[in-house]
């Protein structure tokens, strides 16, 4: 059986934070595509994923992996109505960066930037961290992820002023506190399954 | 057996027509596949490489190491119900309560954001507890720590603990997915109450 820990010898691990597209590889070992019945494609929901270490380790386990990904993809992807999807990725850096989770914040950094065009700012949040001045709509968001995503968590109204003084309805906030909340589910399971690897 | 009745609103206190409800409602995909996650994680199909008592004992115990009371009991509730569930509960709660602190802390890889470490506690349960608990209950508990506090020490070594008190590789996945999940419920329903008493 495969029940092994796997330690890859990763050279030149990426050590800071970055909006390269760097890579992660696992230490468990994942389940090969030869392995994978229909249920298992299922809970990938999205079929490429087979061929990604994170999704083949994860579906060992279906019925979570499944729920969870509906779950991401709702709370990131349906901007019919509600915050944009730049501030969305935003509150999941602000996360990722707190947590200190350099994959995590990798991706989602890229598509802050990608749907902001506020690429700078965005940089600013990775090299200088959560306090970063990012001006106050988007300070008002990553201090709001920030205080959720600290044990134990520590939003309060004052936080939700904030962000209401910031311009968000209650609907928005109710994204935001989506958005974080969903990240310290995705950074511990990065963190703590496998490692990032350097930039191909 | 299925839960009909949703986690996220019964510990956030939702009742029908709420402001809360009302925002839980415009995102029925979130809230359907949000109780998925916990319907797969605590009303599993095959309970067979993370027992029920297991799921619950670490469930209490992460809700306790967040400081929250309502969760912790919602969980405990389901705990006691199992067997054994009341020594583990007393045994888990103590476990809590003697080692909660703050996090995020924990390390980086070297470089330039080693400025940036943070020293906190790690979790080693003693002879004692571990006598009650069990090898395997005792490691899942001390990753849940890790995982809870200190997700960036995570390492290959963290995880062969694990492996080595009889938990396979599935049963990691859902271990690790278990504590993560309730990192999401236990933020979610922090925010939600806050919103829900504006």
């Amino acid at each position: 059986m495969s029940d092994t820990v796997i330690e890859p010898a990763v050279e030149n691990p990426p050590v800071a934070f970055t909006q390269d597209k760097i890579g992660w590889t696992p230490w468990l070992q994942p389940l090969a595509e030869t392995e994978l019945t229909d249920r298992h494609y299922e809970a990938l929901v999205d079929k490429a994923r087979a061929k990604s270490g994170y999704f083949a380790l994860l579906v060992r386990d279906p019925d979570i992996l499944e729920a969870r990904t509906k779950t991401d993809n709702d709370i990131f992807y349906n901007t019919k109505d509600g915050l944009p999807r730049a501030e969305r990725e935003l509150a999941a850096t602000a996360a990722s960066r707190l947590n200190g989770c350099i994959l995590c914040a990798s991706v989602h950094s890229r598509f802050a930037s990608q749907y902001s065009k506020r690429e700078a700012d965005v940089q600013k949040l990775l090299d200088e961290g959560v306090d970063a001045d990012l001006g106050e709509r988007w300070n008002a968001i990553v201090s709001a992820s920030v205080a959720l995503s600290t044990t134990p968590p520590s939003f309060t109204s004052d936080h939700a002023k904030r962000l209401r003084e910031a311009g968000l309805s209650d609907e928005e906030i109710s994204d935001v506190v989506h958005g974080a909340a969903f990240f310290n589910w995705a950074n511990r399971l990065m963190l703590s399954i496998g490692e990032p690897t350097p930039a191909s | 057996m299925t839960d009909t009745i949703d986690v996220i609103d019964q510990l956030v206190g939702i009742t029908p027509g709420a402001p809360a409800d009302a925002l839980r409602s415009r995102r029925p995909i979130t809230k359907e596949h949000a109780q998925k996650s916990w319907t797969a994680l605590f009303e599993p199909v095959d309970e067979s490489q993370a027992s029920l008592a297991e799921r619950f004992a670490v469930a209490v115990f992460v809700a306790a190491l967040h400081g929250d009371k309502s969760i912790k009991e919602f969980y405990g509730t389901k705990l006691t119900g199992l067997e054994n569930g009341a020594v583990l509960l007393a045994t888990v709660k103590a476990l809590a309560e003697l080692n909660a602190t703050k996090g995020p802390y924990g390390h980086y890889p070297e470089g330039p954001l080693s400025v940036e470490n943070v020293d906190g506690p790690a979790l080693d349960i003693g002879p004692a507890d571990r006598a009650i608990l069990g090898d395997r209950l005792t490691a899942a508990l001390e990753h849940a720590y890790l995982l809870t506090y200190r997700p960036r020490d995570a390492s290959p070594a963290e995880l062969e603990k694990l492996l080595s008190t009889g938990w396979n590789t599935t049963g990691v996945i859902t271990l690790s997915q278990l504590v993560s999940f309730l990192a999401f419920q236990i933020r979610v329903v922090a925010g939600l109450r806050v919103l829900a008493a504006a």
